[in-house]
């Protein structure tokens, strides 16, 4: 049925739509356009400032795994028709860990402090929350996350960040200098076990008749608080976090009251760099407690992320642009380390070391 | 001999070809950014790719049943057996991409939510390197997919536009009057008369 060549005309008009479709799909992945932040541009933030560590977290690399169980009170029944915060015992498996990017960094930093866990309720539904032992975070968006990871790269020669890259990143973000002036003065817990854990982000609980409640939670230990001597940070054991929790653990279960604390009307939910004034109600709304650690080899927390946006129906994400850029990030990093072969932990490596 | 699909599989055909084309621009979408927009658009894809799962299911039982018209017979054989394997490419990546989308958020151990009260089970166990894995195998089946849909466009167009031989309106909702005279057949003998011994499967 050809008949003759087809004018040029043709041809363009039907190059055109392929083409076309092609150019929508490039602007659509951010390949064409003005550079766009993903979670693999937060990753390789990340990666560029602690170094590439194959198989391990990009953040929060140090970590060791624990087991216990959430005896949710009712107190928040009220707030949010999620079964998991009804009254009764749901199983939890959770992680601690430190700040930063690097499996083997020493415990004698000022860095964050972690909890994370994972709830299961009755159905199967299942609650991740990952949580930093101070109540704000030192920036608000993705786009001063990674501005400050770039800010913050240590020189290759130097081995130490460049004095004018932080200062001219923190003329343009007073709120890091609040945070940081925030660590500074803030007393750092001597132990995970008397670490009070925030969950800095606000989230929204829908209660049964489908009204929203702006909330922010935290879970305050049971252990009496005692503070590290930040001068002698440099002499501390490289370990010595984890070899406390497992000595207390050896000593009897750990246990955390977790607060949810309700937003009042003009309370900003969108700035995890804003916390919110005290006097707001609080609710009391069960108690975690925590019976077992086990290093991440044979543990059950290191192949999962702690996405904070993994919710129950009854919880639900806040407009704090942060909580998106976390899924993204941590899908990312999951995505990344999966691939690679895991290394040991820590903790895994002491007790290897002891057992021989 | 019917000259052009059933109706069904026509409107399937469409709709189907919509939907995909959104979640290929949705999932390139999502991933590029870490904007709030990340969390919609993942709460998107999910539902989107698991509906064209079932659509996929949907068509292809009706594929099986009804069977396709002839393609002209002037093709060259060689073109008869691209346009064949393209297809059966096409229903493989329709199918097997949601599935895999399904298998790596199960084996990554993320709830495959569908909507605030509906999660489906997971397909396969627990494992991070199945995770790691299915998410590369993802994208690159996700991009190949739409490197065969460029194709098939394109080879649809000049089938209208050069050949003029009536492929692209065994797919259109043209009335038969509409078409080439040639081609023109009576309404009625477009539901499926059908002949599946013509062109057995995809
Ligand atoms: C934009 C802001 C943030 C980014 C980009 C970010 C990034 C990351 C990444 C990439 C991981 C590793 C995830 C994995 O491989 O599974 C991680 C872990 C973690 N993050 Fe964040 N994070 C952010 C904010 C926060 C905040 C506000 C908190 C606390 C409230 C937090 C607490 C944690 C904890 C506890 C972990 C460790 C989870 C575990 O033990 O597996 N992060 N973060
Ligand atoms: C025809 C159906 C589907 C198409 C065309 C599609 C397309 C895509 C594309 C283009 C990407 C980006 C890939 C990359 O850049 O690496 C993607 C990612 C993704 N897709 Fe799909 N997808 C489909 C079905 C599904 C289904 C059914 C699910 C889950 C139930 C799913 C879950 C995901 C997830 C979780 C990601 C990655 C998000 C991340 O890592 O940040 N997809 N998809
Ligand atoms: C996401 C996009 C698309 C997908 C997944 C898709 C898939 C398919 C498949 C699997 C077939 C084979 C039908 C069978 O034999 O059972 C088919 C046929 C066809 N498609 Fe598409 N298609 C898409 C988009 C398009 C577009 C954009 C056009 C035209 C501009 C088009 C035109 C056609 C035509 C003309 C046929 C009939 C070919 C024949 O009879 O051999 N398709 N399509």
């Amino acid at each position: 049925m050809i008949t003759a060549r087809p004018p040029l005309t043709t041809i363009a008009a039907i190059a055109a739509a392929p083409i076309l479709l092609l150019s929508g799909f490039a602007w659509a992945g951010g390949w064409i356009g003005p550079p766009r932040i993903g979670g693999g541009t937060i990753a390789d933030a990340l990666e560029s400032n602690a170094g590439k560590h194959e198989g391990y977290r990009r953040a929060h690399a140090k970590g060791v795994c624990f087991t216990g169980y959430f005896d949710a009170s009712g107190g928040a029944d009220a707030l949010s028709r999620t079964p998991l915060l009804r009254s009764g015992r749901h199983a939890v498996i959770g992680r601690f860990s430190t700040g930063g990017g690097k499996p083997f960094a020493t415990d004698g930093r000022n860095v964050f402090r972690a909890m994370a866990l994972q709830l299961t309720g009755p159905d199967g539904e299942i609650w991740r929350l990952a949580m930093d032992h101070t109540p704000i975070f030192p920036v608000a968006t993705p786009e001063a996350f990674v501005a400050l990871q770039r800010a913050a790269r240590p020189d290759p020669s130097t081995g130490k960040p460049d004095p004018a890259a932080m200062k001219a990143y923190l003329a343009r973000h007073p709120e890091t200098r609040a945070y940081q002036d925030h660590i500074a003065a803030a007393p750092l817990p001597d132990s995970f076990a008397n670490s009070t854990y925030y969950s800095i982000n606000a989230f929204r609980f829908i209660d049964g008749a489908g009204s929203a409640h702006a909330v922010r939670w935290a879970f305050e230990p049971e252990a009496a608080f005692g503070a590290l001597d930040k001068a002698a940070l440099a002499s501390l054991p490289t370990d010595h976090l984890f070899t406390d929790l497992g000595a207390r653990l050896a000593r009897g279960p750990l246990r955390w009251r977790m607060i949810v604390t309700v937003a009042a009307p003009g309370d900003r939910t969108d700035d995890a760099t804003v916390p919110w004034p005290a006097g707001r109600r609080r609710i009391d709304a069960g108690t975690l407690t925590i019976a077992r650690a086990e290093p991440e080899e044979s543990g059950a927390c290191r192949d999962i992320t702690f996405d904070p946006t993994i919710l129950p129906d009854g919880i639900a994400l806040s407009d704090d642009p942060l909580l998106a850029a976390r899924s993204a990030a941590y899908a990312s990093s999951f995505g990344r380390r999966a691939v690679e072969a895991p290394g040991p932990s820590a903790v895994g490596k002491t007790l290897s070391q002891k057992g021989r | 001999m019917p000259h052009r699909f059933p109706l069904a599989i026509r409107l399937l055909h469409w709709t189907m070809a919509l939907l995909i084309i959104a979640m290929l621009f949705i999932g390139a979408a999502m991933v590029s950014t870490a904007s709030p927009a990340y969390a919609s658009l993942i709460a998107l894809h999910r539902p989107l790719g698991i509906a064209i799962l079932l659509l996929a299911a949907l068509r292809l039982v009706l594929r099986f049943a009804t069977g396709a018209p002839p393609l002209p017979a002037d093709l060259p054989r060689v073109q008869q057996r691209a346009a064949r394997g393209a297809h059966i490419l096409l229903y493989l990546a329709m199918i097997g991409l949601p599935l895999i989308g399904w298998a790596m958020l199960s084996a990554g151990g993320y709830p495959v939510r569908l909507t605030a009260g509906f999660v489906l089970p997971p397909i396969v166990p627990r494992d991070a390197l199945a995770y790691g894995l299915l998410r590369q195998t993802h994208g690159l089946i996700a991009f190949a997919f739409f490197a065969l849909i460029l194709g098939h466009l394109t080879v649809a167009l000049i089938h209208r536009f050069v050949r003029r031989d009536g492929v692209l309106e065994t797919m259109g909702f043209a009335r038969a009057a509409a078409l080439d005279p040639e081609l023109a057949e009576p309404e009625e003998a477009d539901e499926p008369e059908v002949e599946p011994a013509e062109t057995p499967g995809p």
